[in-house]
C-alpha cells in the first residue's frame, strides 16, 4: 500500500506475485485431488512432490522427510505432541527454552497434564540457551528437547548444532522451531544435525495456511491427524494443493536470492537500530547484537507502554508488533521478555519491527524521524518516566 | 477494537500534566500490570476546579484518564465521587472486555485524589478500609478472565495453568 511504512512482516508478510501466479491453476482447472489414480489426479500429485522437493532443497533435506502442515504452529504441535507419543518408553521428561512460541509452549505445558515433567530452560540476557546449561539439566529419561532457531520477539539466534549435540548424547530428539530463520538466514538440516524442523509460509511470501515440518528419516513419531494415507501417513486429510505449490513456489525464490537479501536487510536493519538508539535515551535494543535475524529490531523503550505507541506509529503511517502485556489478550508481559530479565516496567516499552526486502532507506528514515517524537509525547504523560528520568 | 470515542481521546488528551500546588493527588495501579494513573486535584468552594493526571499505559488507560478529567472539572466533590469505572466506560460509548479490569482505573485514581483532599485539606480521617474486606473465593484467570474456584490448578474454561 502507499504511503504506509509496514514493518511487521513477521506477522504476516505480502503473498509473492509469482507464488500467487503459480498458485491459481490449482484453485481453478487443476482442481483435482493428488490421492486419485487417474492421469488428472496424478499429474497434480507430480507436482504437489515437487514443491516438495523445492521445501527441502532450501533446508537441505530429503523430499521424503517434509509433511506439510497448516500452519508453523501445526507444525510444532506435530513435532511435540507426535515425538512423545510415539516414543512413550524412552521417558516422561520434555525440555524446551523459556522463550518459544506459544505453540512450543503450550504444547509442552499439554504434557504437565499427562504427567510428565517438563523443564524450561532458561535464557542469558541475550535471550541465549547455554550448550552447557542443557547438559546439566538434561537425563536419561528426557524424550524430547525443543528449542527454537530464531526468536520472532528479539530476533536471537540460537546454537542450534552444539545443543542438538548435547541432546543427542542423552539420546533426546531435537526439534527446532526455525519459523523466524528459514528463509533469512542459510538453514541446513544435516549441517545442524536436528531431528525435527518447523517452518511456515508466511515468512515466505507464501500464503497464510502454510508450513511444514522436516523430519529426520526414520524418526518415530505419532500422527496427530488420523485418516488416510496422505504425507505418507504422517497427516491425514486431502492436501492443501494450492497452499503447497505456493510454499514450494516461495521457497524456491527465496533460495535464490537469500545471500542478497541478507546483506541488504542486515542494511537496513543497522541503519535503523544505530537511527534509534542514538535518537532516543533510555532505550533497550533487545536480543543478542550480532547473533541475530537480519531483518529484525526490536527495543523497550523506557517510561511508555507499547500498545499505545503501536497506535499512535499507527496514527502516522507507521506499523511495528509490540510484547506488551496490554497489546496481549491474556493481558500477560511477554514470557520472552521477562525470561531475559528486563523488569516488567521495560518490558512494557516493547516494540518490534520486522523488514522484508520491500522495505526501503525511507521507511526506515521515517521511523527514525517519527519514533523519537512519538515516545516522547507518551512520556511526557507518564508518571514512571518522572522517576525514571 | 476500540470505538471512535476512545480513539479520539486518546489521539488528543485532555487536562494532561500535573498540578505542582494539588489539593489531592491520587495514584493506582502498577506498571507491572501494565497501567498506571496519578491524579491531582485543585478544589474550591466544594467544587472541582482543575484536574490534571499523568498515565502510563495502554490506549484504554490513556482515554480513560481523558474522560474522567473532562467530567469532573466543575463539579462538586459528592458529584464527582458518584462517577463510577462504569459511567466512564459507557461515556467512551465502551471498552474492550479485557481492558474493563485493568485499565478501567480512572473513578478510582479520582477517588482516591478526593480522598487525599480530604485527609489533608478537611482533616478527614481515612476509613479503615482492612478488616471489612472480602475473602475472595474465587479467582480470575489472567490467560481469559474466566473465574475460577481458588484452588482450581488450571482454568476450567481456556484450560491454561492458574497462577496459584
Amino acid at each position: 500500500m502507499e504511503g504506509i511504512t509496514y514493518l511487521d512482516h513477521a506477522s504476516a508478510t505480502p503473498v509473492l506475485p509469482e507464488v500467487k501466479e503459480a498458485m491459481l491453476p490449482y484453485l481453478d482447472e487443476l482442481y483435482f485431488n493428488p490421492s486419485v489414480v487417474y492421469d488428472l489426479g496424478t499429474k497434480v500429485k507430480a507436482e504437489v512432490d515437487e514443491a516438495r522437493e523445492k521445501v527441502a532443497s532450501l533446508i537441505g533435506a530429503e523430499a521424503e522427510e517434509i509433511v506439510f502442515t497448516s500452519s508453523g504452529a501445526e507444525a510444532n504441535n506435530m513435532a511435540i505432541k507426535g515425538i512423545p507419543f510415539g516414543n512413550p518408553k524412552k521417558g516422561k521428561r520434555i525440555i524446551v527454552s523459556a522463550i518459544e512460541h506459544h505453540s512450543v509452549l503450550n504444547s509442552a505445558r499439554f504434557f504437565e497434564r499427562l504427567d510428565y515433567e517438563v523443564t524450561f530452560l532458561p535464557v542469558d540476557h541475550h535471550g541465549v540457551v547455554d550448550p552447557e546449561r542443557l547438559r546439566r539439566t538434561i537425563s536419561e529419561d528426557t524424550v524430547l528437547v525443543s528449542i527454537m532457531h530464531g526468536n520472532n520477539e528479539i530476533g536471537t539466534i540460537q546454537p542450534i548444532k552444539e545443543l542438538c549435540e548435547v541432546a543427542h548424547e542423552a539420546g533426546a530428539f531435537f526439534h527446532t522451531d526455525a519459523v523466524a530463520t528459514v528463509g533469512n538466514i542459510p538453514v541446513d538440516v544435516k549441517e545442524l544435525g536436528v531431528d525435527l524442523l518447523s517452518l511456515s509460509g508466511i515468512s515466505l511470501g507464501a500464503p497464510k495456511g502454510t508450513g511444514a515440518l522436516y523430519f529426520k528419516r526414520n524418526t518415530r513419531f505419532m500422527p496427530l491427524i488420523h485418516g488416510g494415507i496422505q504425507e505418507r501417513g504422517r497427516r491425514a486429510g486431502t492436501e492443501n494443493v494450492p497452499g503447497i505449490i505456493g510454499l514450494g513456489k516461495a521457497a524456491e525464490i527465496r533460495a535464490g536470492r537469500l545471500a542478497k537479501r541478507m546483506e541488504y536487510l542486515k542494511g537496513l536493519r543497522d541503519t535503523l537500530v544505530q537511527g534509534v538508539t542514538a535518537q532516543i535515551p533510555k532505550v533497550h535494543f533487545t536480543g543478542h547484537p550480532v547473533d541475530r535475524l537480519p531483518n529484525h529490531a526490536s527495543f523497550c523503550i523506557e517510561g511508555i507502554e507499547g500498545e499505545a505507541l503501536i497506535f499512535l506509529l499507527a496514527a502516522n503511517g507507521i506499523y511495528a508488533n509490540t510484547g506488551s502485556a496490554c497489546a496481549s489478550k491474556a493481558l500477560k508481559t511477554s514470557p520472552v521478555l521477562v525470561a531475559i530479565g528486563l523488569p516488567d516496567v521495560v518490558a512494557q516499552g516493547s516494540v518490534v519491527f520486522t523488514l522484508e526486502e520491500s522495505t526501503t532507506q525511507e521507511d526506515i528514515d521515517r521511523v527514525i524521524e517519527v519514533l523519537p517524537g512519538v515516545a516522547q509525547r507518551l512520556r511526557d504523560m507518564s508518571p514512571v518516566w518522572k522517576e525514571a528520568a | 477494537m476500540y470505538s471512535q470515542k476512545v480513539m479520539e481521546h486518546f489521539a488528543n488528551p485532555r487536562n494532561t500534566g500535573e498540578i505542582t500546588q494539588a489539593d489531592g493527588v491520587g495514584e493506582v495501579g502498577n506498571p507491572a500490570c501494565g497501567d498506571m494513573m496519578t491524579f491531582y486535584i485543585k478544589v474550591k468552594d466544594g467544587k472541582i476546579e482543575d484536574v490534571k493526571y499523568k498515565t502510563f499505559g495502554c490506549v484504554a488507560a490513556i482515554a480513560v484518564s481523558s474522560m474522567v478529567s473532562e467530567m469532573v472539572k466543575g463539579k462538586t466533590i459528592e458529584e464527582a465521587k458518584a462517577i463510577t469505572n462504569k459511567a466512564v466506560a459507557e461515556a467512551l460509548d465502551g471498552l474492550p472486555k479485557q481492558k474493563m479490569h485493568c485499565s478501567n482505573l480512572g473513578a478510582k485514581a479520582l477517588n482516591e485524589a478526593i480522598k487525599d483532599y480530604e485527609a489533608k485539606v478537611l482533616g478527614k480521617k481515612v476509613e479503615e478500609t482492612g478488616a471489612k474486606r472480602r475473602v475472595k473465593r474465587q479467582v480470575e484467570c489472567t490467560h481469559c478472565g474466566v473465574p475460577n474456584p481458588i484452588t482450581a490448578k488450571f482454568c476450567m474454561n481456556c484450560g491454561e495453568k492458574m497462577d496459584s
